[in-house]
């Protein structure tokens, strides 16, 4: 067949017969897909919705998030809730976009082992959540969730915490010098019940929850941290003021 | 005056000496950043790699010490004088792998039956053995037995010695001290927290060196070809080296928070970071699980059946359309997202498309057999491959399936998918991967066959029945849990709690279990063929046969 110079069929013997061409065939054809469907989302202005109330992370909640990445919580919990009836009903307002607009990286998931917990704060006390992590079944006695002991013994590792702020500053999220300043200060002051610098705090960062976590007020544990972070998934934006017929894509 | 033949002085090569002089100043470097570093796991990688430099000085070194003056000759008697000792290490990494990725596979499966087994330990837990168990069958078991073939098949079907000297040696063994790292990180906690893109910045940055010598091998081998043509094969391997490529660097895009930190921040997030990752997650599978092992499959069946491909005309139809449909296909794992429903659209409608050149490519390979149907029942390798085939055939009808929206909204977060990619990890990579090793193994070491067809047999029969218990029971538990989730009274209130949706999968989980031992005790009797091929003593003369006809 490929002997018949009149078949269409031997045009292609250019691309048999130059790796070079060959290769550039294959990034063309390729980069088309990713391009159209990625560039997009960066300048469409319909991609993140507009609505008030999303917030960086404060130091401690990123300290947090960045345990349950280091966990790998994500194998088994989604943070994205679909605009299904019974997802709506099961756990609260569908995800929006910008939700996650600060989440480097998303952690939207793709298996739900365990539920989905885009909107779990405030739906457990942390004594609950305490004990859930230290052992599940002793509050859920047919989960099969690991156990997390160590994280209410581990000291909190967070002195580099204002240059990983920096970091995603220069990505995009809008960190002030103010917070990055009071980075150290902050993840104690959101840690400690009744703090002096609460007002202060929750003036850098609305709705932030200020308290002693994990039970235990001696130390700045990892579960000071994590439940920190569980405790303010979801809790951004306020729902009764969310316009959804306006953010229609 | 007798004429004395002056011998030829032994000189270091370029390669040697600049290599040299970059490890040992790698090593330092290394022990620097291990003594500054802000964390102990992360110092401990950073001694990892100033071992694994050292020891490349002393390799280096050693080599030099032990070799001819002259490097080995491009061809010996006009004969291609092929480099089969990368190959031949990268085939025993493939199956050491692969063990242990099936092993973590088994273990974390069992976690989930009895969560008593993640035995309260950080580095034993869920969550952190979940991503070995991936990484170590795709990239570790998958990777080398893509790098071994494509070395292997590469050489032969040009006809021509494989490029570089020291450069694939440093493939194959740079790829592997990279998975050690990304391995031994997941389970220290070091990881980006991106599924399938788990490693971290300095893993990422090492592997794209690895990644670009090996291309650069796969390429100048090429451009070294005796034969016109290109093999089709090599097409899908070029396919797979570029666009991994392509896809590591976009969605490894991470500012490090310093060179002393494991740590780094993705630069994209929330919905652009979900787009990105999935347009590299899919075709993950796309281009590493798919056009990799087509390439096997388009050099494998043919050989062994002895047997030319079908149609030449669908292999390149089949070639171009897959490469351009993939692409597009991976908002297919965020629909309902808060993703835009143009791009969500967008991956359905391609994902659909994407089931034609599957097909084509089953096709392809399928009836490469034609005259030689008869060796399905004489011949366990032609089984083992021409199921794979078929597995590859099914997974790309489901996936298609599973990427229209309406089942999208049943199946998504479920067991459903675990099933899915089981079915074309199970049956179709590693399938087609252990057909090529039944192949490569008695070619490498010059054996007639491997030491037991039987055996293979047994393998191919108990693996077989494992993919079944595997697949069958995840389809059930996704269904239910799919169907138990969107589930309603006559009331109107959803009828079952996440936690009974939880306590219905347990049976299926322990099915899941025993279907992945079963896998696991088919992939022990391969590596004890393998060993006891090597080891047989009887030896025939290297297999030279002449390369495959580049078109039927």
């Amino acid at each position: 067949m490929s002997t018949k110079t009149t078949s269409i069929w031997s045009k292609h013997a250019i691309f048999e017969k130059h790796s070079l061409i060959l290769l550039l065939g294959v990034l063309v054809v390729i980069s088309i897909g990713g391009l159209v469907e990625i560039v997009p989302l960066f300048y469409l202005k319909s991609t993140i919705e507009k609505v008030d109330g999303i917030r960086p992370y404060t130091p401690l909640e990123l300290a947090g998030r960045n345990i349950y990445l280091r966990e790998g919580c994500y194998n088994c919990h989604s943070q994205m809730i679909r605009p299904l009836r019974d997802e709506v009903e099961r756990y609260g307002h569908y995800s929006l976009a910008a939700e996650s607009m600060y989440d480097h990286p998303f952690q939207w998931g793709s298996k739900r082992t365990g539920p989905d917990i885009a909107r779990v704060g405030g739906k457990y006390s942390d004594l609950w959540q305490l004990e859930h992590l230290n052992n599940p079944r002793s509050v859920v006695p047919a989960s099969i969730m690991p156990s997390y002991p160590w994280l209410a013994y581990n000291k909190l590792d967070a002195k580099h915490i204002a240059a990983d702020m920096k970091v995603l500053r220069v990505e995009g999220v809008p960190y002030t010098d103010d917070m990055i300043a009071n980075a150290q200060a902050d993840l104690k002051t959101q840690s400690t019940t009744d703090a002096d610098e609460m007002d202060a705090l929750q003036k850098r960062y609305p709705k932030a929850q200020v308290r002693d976590f994990d039970g235990n007020p001696a130390e700045l544990t990892e579960a000071d941290a994590l439940i920190a972070y569980l405790q303010m998934l979801g809790t951004l934006v306020d729902f009764k003021l969310y316009d959804d017929k306006a953010n229609v894509r | 005056m007798s004429i004395v033949q002056t011998p030829i002085t032994k000189r270091m090569t370029f390669g040697e000496s600049g290599l040299l002089i970059v490890f040992s100043f790698f090593a330092f470097f290394a022990v620097v950043v291990a003594a500054k570093a802000h964390t102990s796991a992360y110092a401990f990688h950073a001694f990892v790699f100033a071992a694994a430099s050292v020891a490349a000085v002393f390799a280096i070194g050693n080599r030099y010490m032990d070799r001819d003056a002259i490097l080995p000759p491009q061809t010996i008697d006009g004969k291609p004088n092929y480099n089969m000792g990368p190959v031949k290490v990268g085939t025993l990494l493939a199956v050491f792998w692969g063990i242990a990725g099936f092993l973590v596979g088994v273990i974390i499966a069992l976690q989930l039956a009895f969560p008593l087994l993640n035995f309260d330990l950080p580095w034993t837990s869920f969550g952190r053995l979940r991503p070995l168990h991936t990484s170590a069958v795709i990239f570790a078991f998958g990777g080398n037995v893509l790098i071994a073939t494509s070395f292997y098949v590469v050489q032969r079907t040009s006809q021509a010695r494989l490029a570089g000297d020291l450069a694939p040696w440093f493939v194959i063994w740079g790829y592997n001290l990279f998975i050690v790292i990304a391995g031994t990180g997941y389970l220290l906690g070091i990881t980006q927290g991106k599924e399938y893109a788990e490693p971290e910045w300095y893993s990422d940055l090492f592997l794209t060196i690895v990644w670009v010598t090996y291309f650069l091998v796969f390429l100048v081998t090429v451009l070294k070809r005796k034969e016109p043509h290109i093999y089709v094969a090599n097409w899908f391997y070029f396919a797979f080296i570029l666009t991994i490529a392509v896809l590591h660097l976009g969605n490894n895009a991470t500012i490090p928070v310093s060179v002393f930190s494991p740590k780094s921040y993705i630069l994209w997030s929330g919905v652009q970071d979900a787009m990105v990752q999935w347009w590299y997650g899919h075709n993950a599978v796309g281009f590493f699980l798919t056009a990799g092992f087509l390439a096997l499959m388009y050099y494998f069946i043919p050989k062994r059946a002895n047997r030319p491909v079908y149609s030449y005309r669908l292999s390149i139809v089949h070639f171009w359309a897959l490469i351009f449909l993939y692409i597009w296909a991976g908002p297919h794992h965020l629909h309902y997202t808060a993703l835009p429903d143009w791009a969500q659209t967008l991956g359905m409608t391609f994902s659909i498309m994407l089931w034609m050149p599957s097909w084509g490519g089953m096709i392809n390979g399928l009836m490469t057999l034609s005259g030689a149907w008869d060796k399905l029942r004489t011949d366990p390798v032609i089984r083992m491959m021409v199921v794979s085939v078929a597995f590859y055939g099914m997974s790309t009808f489901e996936g298609p399936l599973m990427s229209v929206k309406a089942v999208n909204s049943l199946s998504h977060y479920t067991e459903w998918g675990i099933g899915h990619v089981h079915s074309g990890a199970l049956g179709w990579v590693a399938y087609i991967s252990f057909g090529a090793i039944y192949c490569l193994v008695p070619w490498l070491w010059n054996k007639r066959e491997m030491y037991s067809m039987k055996a293979i047999n047994w393998h191919f029969w108990i693996s077989t029945l494992g993919i079944v218990l595997y697949i069958c029971s995840m389809w059930v538990a996704g269904i239910l849990q799919g169907l138990m989730w969107r589930a309603y009274t006559s009331l109107g209130f959803l009828e079952y709690s996440f936690i009974e949706t939880v306590e219905a999968m347990h049976p299926l989980y322990v099915i899941r279990a025993l279907g992945g031992i079963l896998f696991l005790i088919g992939a022990l009797i391969m590596a004890w063929n393998v060993i006891m091929t090597i080891r047989s003593p009887e030896t025939v003369a290297e297999t030279t046969g002449a390369a495959l006809a580049p078109a039927e």
